[in-house]
């Protein structure tokens, strides 16, 4: 029976942790489709978020949704920045050029949150009580009910602005065929932007609900933005049902894996999954293959 | 030489190419025409390898070479050039000539570092090679330039000497004169002719009618993935459905 | 001719002044800071091979110097063996384990590539945090013993000195001549326009995977030099942070030039020490470096210096022609 507990145990976190990959990973996706840029500094939103709401809250004791809303605003207009100062003049540069900078925005972002807070983990309070909560003989708490909650609400907004808002849709026909876009009058420019901005948000409200459970500090963005990227690729790249299933699978594999197998490797287990999915299915476990133009 | 069988492109579900048969004799230049979409640079790409046809055989002098890998042709003399120019922008003229050599030679990464004997005598055979393929092309003059600032039609012709550096049997060229003006459209077909008479093979895409008919025979004409005609350059002008397949799409 | 005859000149001058450098400096510390300069510049190197020339990303190099330098500092302080001899063996598990991912790894393109060349480099610094009992974990691994000739030991700074910078000269002369034959215009084709390279017979996906392969030996080279130098090792000298450092001296100095790796590994490795404050500022440099070289001088410092002194040589010319006029 204990074991039986501590199994629950392990799936409830690793499905907490799993909600929250899968919602960076729609931050990639959200970013890649509009301009097939792979934004490494997509983990440094996440980190923002959680950082500037603990920032709002014990520096100038604002309440919690206040300071969560400023936090959320802040990482995007950092976002908003990013893209116009170092990506829309590189728009048309290789691959290569667009890599360095965003992993050069991506630590310039950390070092700067290093400067203004320090090196020191930080925890943000449980948005609601501590008290657990007893399900099947395994505790719950209130944050991962917080955490689903966010995430499935998060989730439908995004349907409904993919598939029924006239931004949603002309971001992606953009992502389709941007060229095409363009030529029906859909200014590929302001996409880039608004892809930017969503993702952004999407981030840092990821980071948000998580730092409750795990602390945080000004470098957890590599490996959060890294999982992050894990699951959208085991969801061929995609902002849909693929990539949630690859945030929740990672996210339980790497709860049982720690829990059973050895904690110290935890972290590789999200790595050691990337390398196979990269190595064999990179399109995804759900996705067709394209054949490239010459 | 070359002879396509039965070649079937699907792509998702669109067929580009659709049962396309066709022989190209030693020595001809071959041309093959068709409108927008005809499935003519697609044709290339699978002689090539770098698409996979989804059915249908390539030969060349009798072998089947339909799942070779790209890299693989070119050392049985099987060249090509790209209908979006692709040049090694930052090197030099001379270097991109250079690399047509490729094929020719060995060395390898360690008699390279070390500079070994023999690596050095093929470095100059490299070096000596390509300046007569470019001034087979006419462009001495340009051999330090970097390819990226030369001008469109000096490009076109650069990837054909790289092309010929690699001492082809067959060249593939896909629609070299597109971009070029008149004169330089001139130019290019008499050096298409000089080519020819080294007893190099050329099969030429083009949009260029007079281009073609003046210097392509026979000429094979692609339409929306099918083989519609094939003849010398007289018979294809008075074919009534391939006039009907031009007038149709313009 | 004359083109060859310059660089031979500009080597033998680097290289005279490299190895006159230590009677110039009366200080100590100086030479030390020197030494670090030699085993970056070689790592720069290694990595720019890659990175400058094939066009191929790596963010997980730090792992193939981590390994250099455990494989050195685990051996030769357990077993009775000749730490040159353990130099090889360990360049060459790095060339191995480099050959045998790289066939999958350099399948992949672009951000792609990126992504788990950084996974792999996370994994490899796990490892060598992990496993406690053979690489004595975080808190490293101390006693290494200095490399020694015969009665000449390699335990002072001076000696070290000419150790690592013979090292790196020898690096940089056979970089220098691979750049400049047929395998370097290869690579760089790649670069350039894989698909043309393939058509003109380039085999990218061997030539991509050989290519790693000697990126890989050469940094666990440098980290085998840097584990004799230095003789104690950890962790944290080998994880993303200094993978990122190795992408910025590269980025710095000059993508695809071998002088342009020894100018970015000098200019990173000099900076926090003669700056103080850069000790709590280094990421946001870097990131800085790279986020701005990367927009305004993507050929990095090398191109800038050749675009002045191009500058210069225009001006000079354009007085002598108003002189003429005169
Ligand atoms: N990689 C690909 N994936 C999907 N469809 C493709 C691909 N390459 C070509 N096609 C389609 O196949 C058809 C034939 O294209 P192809 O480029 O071969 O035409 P083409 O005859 O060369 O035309 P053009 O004269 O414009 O160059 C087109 O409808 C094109 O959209
Ligand atoms: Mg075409």
């Amino acid at each position: 029976m204990d074991n039986f507990q501590q199994l629950i145990q392990y799936v409830l976190s690793g499905l907490s942790n799993g909600a929250i990959y899968a919602l960076i990973g729609f931050g990639f996706a959200i970013i890649y489709n509009a301009t097939g840029i792979i934004n490494f500094a997509q983990g440094e939103f996440v980190m923002l978020g959680g950082m500037l709401t603990i920032f709002f809250l014990t520096v100038f004791h604002l309440p919690l949704v206040p300071a969560v809303l400023l936090a959320v605003m802040i990482s995007t207009i950092v976002g908003v920045v990013f893209e116009r100062l170092a990506i829309r003049p590189l728009r048309n540069a290789k691959p290569l050029r667009l890599i360095i900078i965003t992993i050069g925005a991506s630590i310039l972002i950390r070092g700067i949150a290093m400067l203004v807070w320090g090196k020191d983990t930080h925890a943000l309070p449980a948005f609601s009580s501590n008290e657990p909560i007893l399900i099947a003989g395994a505790t719950m708490l209130p944050q991962h009910l917080w955490i689903f909650g966010v995430t499935v609400l998060i989730i439908i907004i995004s349907r409904i602005f993919f598939n029924y808002t006239m931004m949603g849709k002309a971001m992606r026909a953009c992502a389709y065929n941007a060229q095409a876009a363009g030529l029906v009058g859909i200014s590929v420019k302001s996409m880039t932007l608004i892809s930017f901005v969503i993702s952004a948000a999407i981030g840092s409200m990821a980071g948000i609900i998580i730092a409750p459970l795990t602390m945080t500090s000004y470098d957890v963005g590599i490996m959060l933005g890294l999982k992050g990227f894990c699951a959208v690729i085991i969801g061929g790249m995609s902002t849909g049902f693929g990539t949630v299933l690859g945030g929740l699978v990672l996210g339980l594999l790497e709860a049982l894996g720690a829990g059973f197998i050895s904690a110290s490797y935890k972290d590789a287990i999200a790595f050691i999954i990337l390398l196979l999915i990269l190595f064999f299915r990179p399109e995804g476990l759900f996705s067709k293959k394209e054949t490239e133009r010459f | 030489m070359l002879r396509l069988d039965s070649i079937t492109k699907i792509f998702g579900g669109l067929t580009a190419l659709e049962e396309v048969s066709f022989s190209v004799a030693a020595g001809s230049i071959t041309g093959v025409i068709g409108p927008n979409g005809a499935g003519k640079t697609t044709l290339f790409n699978i002689v090539t390898g770098l698409y996979a046809q989804t059915s249908g055989e390539v030969v060349l002098d009798g072998k089947n070479i339909s799942f070779l890998d790209t890299e693989k042709l070119a050392s049985l003399g099987l060249v090509r050039t790209f209908q979006n120019v692709e040049l090694f922008g930052q090197m030099t003229v001379l270097e991109n000539v250079m690399v047509g050599l490729h094929t020719g030679t060995k060395s390898g990464i360690f008699s390279c570092a070390f500079r070994l004997p023999r690596q050095i005598k093929e470095e100059k055979f490299i070096r000596e090679k390509s300046m007569e393929w470019l001034e087979f092309t006419g462009m001495t003059d340009m051999a330090g330039v970097a390819a990226a600032n030369l001008p469109f039609g000096k490009g076109r012709l650069l990837e054909i000497s790289r092309a010929l550096a690699a001492n082809p049997k067959m060249i593939l060229m896909d629609e070299p004169a597109a971009g070029l003006n008149s004169r330089e459209t001139v130019e290019l077909a008499s050096l298409i002719l000089k080519i020819k008479e080294t007893g190099i093979t050329v099969v030429l895409v083009e949009h260029d009618m007079d281009l073609v008919m003046d210097i392509c025979d026979p000429i094979v004409v692609l339409n929306l993935g099918k083989k519609l005609a094939q003849g010398s350059p007289r018979e294809i002008q008075e074919n009534q459905e391939v006039i009907s397949a031009y007038l149709g799409s313009d | 001719m004359t083109e060859k005859k310059r660089q031979i000149i500009v080597f033998l001058i680097f290289a005279a002044a490299a190895l006159s450098a230590p009677f110039f400096l009366k200080d100590s510390y100086l030479i030390t800071v020197l030494i670090f300069v030699g085993i970056n510049t070689i790592l720069a190197i290694g990595l720019n091979l890659l990175l400058g020339y094939a066009g191929q990303i790596s963010l997980g190099h730090a792992a193939f110097f981590g390994l250099g330098a455990y494989i050195s500092g685990i051996l030769t302080t357990r077993f009775p063996l000749d730490p040159f001899l353990v130099m090889i063996l360990a360049a060459f598990c790095a060339g191995a384990l480099a050959f045998v991912i790289g066939f999958p790894i350099l399948k992949l393109k672009g951000h792609y590539l990126a992504m788990a060349t950084l996974g792999f480099g996370i994994i490899m610094y796990i490892v060598f945090n992990e496993t406690v009992s053979v690489t004595g974990g975080p808190s490293g691994l101390s006693g290494i013993p200095y490399l020694s000739v015969g009665p000449l030991v390699f335990d002072n700074d001076w000696n070290n000195y000419y150790l690592v910078w013979i090292s790196t000269l020898a690096v940089m002369l056979l970089a220098i001549n691979l750049t400049q034959s047929r395998i370097g215009r290869a690579l760089r084709a790649i670069h350039d326009s894989e698909v043309a390279a393939r058509v003109m017979g380039v085999n990218a996906r061997i030539l991509k995977v050989q290519i790693f392969t000697v990126s890989a030996v050469i940094s666990a080279f440098a980290g085998s030099l840097y584990a004799h130098v230095v003789t104690f090792i950890a962790p944290a000298s080998f994880g993303f942070h200094f993978s990122v450092e190795l992408l910025t001296m590269v980025v710095v100095g000059g993508l695809g030039s071998i002088y342009g790796s020894f100018l970015g590994a000098a200019i990173l490795t000099m900076l926090p020490e003669f700056l103080r404050v850069f000790h709590d500022l280094d990421i946001i440099v870097y990131g800085l470096m790279l986020i701005l070289m990367t927009m305004f001088m993507p050929g990095g410092l090398v191109s800038g210096i050749q675009m002045v002194t191009q500058y210069i040589a225009a001006r000079k010319a354009k007085r002598k022609d108003e002189h003429a006029q005169a």
